[in-house]
């Protein structure tokens, strides 16, 4: 047995222990699209919340805030869907099942408190609270993200600390609420995902 | 110079065996399935490799059905978690001894 033998070993059980545990293949493009599909969803929300008298006219059953829970309602669907589709794709390409037990975990870890915050959130939607969904949006998703962020890679921890703290803004200044949740789901996501590009899939190429 | 080499532990030399310790010490149950992908071994070679360390008495196996397929899952005993603890430490020593 030679030191570089020895060597291998030990960065070998790393791995692989590692890897047991953690969702390693987690497509940095789940990110980017959600971030692409958030700021597509404020551009068209903007000037409905912001034209001048655009909050007045946020009422219970109103026509804009039906229109403002669709929009949300498609960007979180598509974005879901996308992630499941590009996370499929990796998975497959790197010839593993993508439903393996850290994945489980991981998933399981996020939709505790994603599960929650949108039966919160609807629930503000339906009491008349809109001012504070952004707020609620983006501290339920920044707990799943914590939550989640022991059982992947560690940079989704602080992805989800950044949108915790962002919700809490977002609730202090309910008039930028919008604003906000653009920065958190679009910006942010856009960023992680380079991030997530940047460390760990550039050398491979995979998407 | 101490000779650590001698506290390695045979039983774990292959770097398979390593693999399957190594992933049985972070998890409660490692399912057939699963330790194959993991470790990119073949049905055979995982199967002799985990017989042998059933056999040193260091993993335990249980088979069940899911459904009707059969289902085989690993877990680590206490003596292979001391076991691979040792063998552990004493490529550590080696490795700190250079």
């Amino acid at each position: 047995m030679n030191s570089s033998k020895i060597q291998d070993d030990l960065s070998e059980i790393r791995s692989i222990m590692e890897r047991s545990t953690k969702f390693l293949s987690l497509s940095p493009w789940s990110a980017i699209m959600a971030g692409i599909y958030a700021l597509a969803g404020t551009a068209i929300a903007f000037p409905m919340i912001y034209s001048p008298g655009g909050q007045d006219n946020l009422n219970p059953g109103s026509p804009n805030t039906l229109l403002l829970a669709a929009i949300a309602t498609i960007v979180l669907i598509t974005a879901a869907i996308t992630a499941i589709a590009v996370n499929h794709i990796k998975a497959k390409k790197a010839g593993h099942n993508l439903w393996n037990a850290p994945a489980k975990r991981a998933f399981i870890n996020f939709s505790i408190p994603m599960a929650a915050g949108g039966i919160f959130s609807i629930t503000l939607f339906i009491q008349g609270y809109f001012s504070l969904i952004a707020a609620s949006t983006l501290i339920f998703y920044g707990l799943a993200l914590v939550n989640a962020g022991n059982f992947t890679f560690a940079d989704i921890r602080i992805l989800g600390l950044w949108q915790l703290a962002l919700g809490l803004l977002a609730a202090i200044f309910p008039f930028y609420g919008l604003l906000i949740w653009a920065t958190g789901f679009g910006l942010l996501h856009l960023a992680y995902g380079g991030i997530l590009y940047w460390k760990y899939d550039r050398k491979s190429g995979q998407p | 110079m101490k000779n650590y080499l001698q506290d390695l532990n045979k039983a774990f030399e292959s770097r398979a065996r390593l693999g399957i310790m190594s992933s049985l010490m972070v998890n409660d149950f490692m399912d057939f399935n699963a330790l194959k992908e993991l470790l990119e071994l073949t049905d055979g070679n995982l199967a002799g490799h985990t017989r042998a360390l059933e056999l040193a008495g260091y993993l335990r196996v249980e088979k069940s059905f899911v459904g009707r397929k059969p289902n085989t899952r690993f877990s680590i005993t206490p003596e292979g978690r001391v076991a691979f603890e040792q063998h552990l430490e004493a490529l550590e020593k080696i490795i700190r001894n250079l």
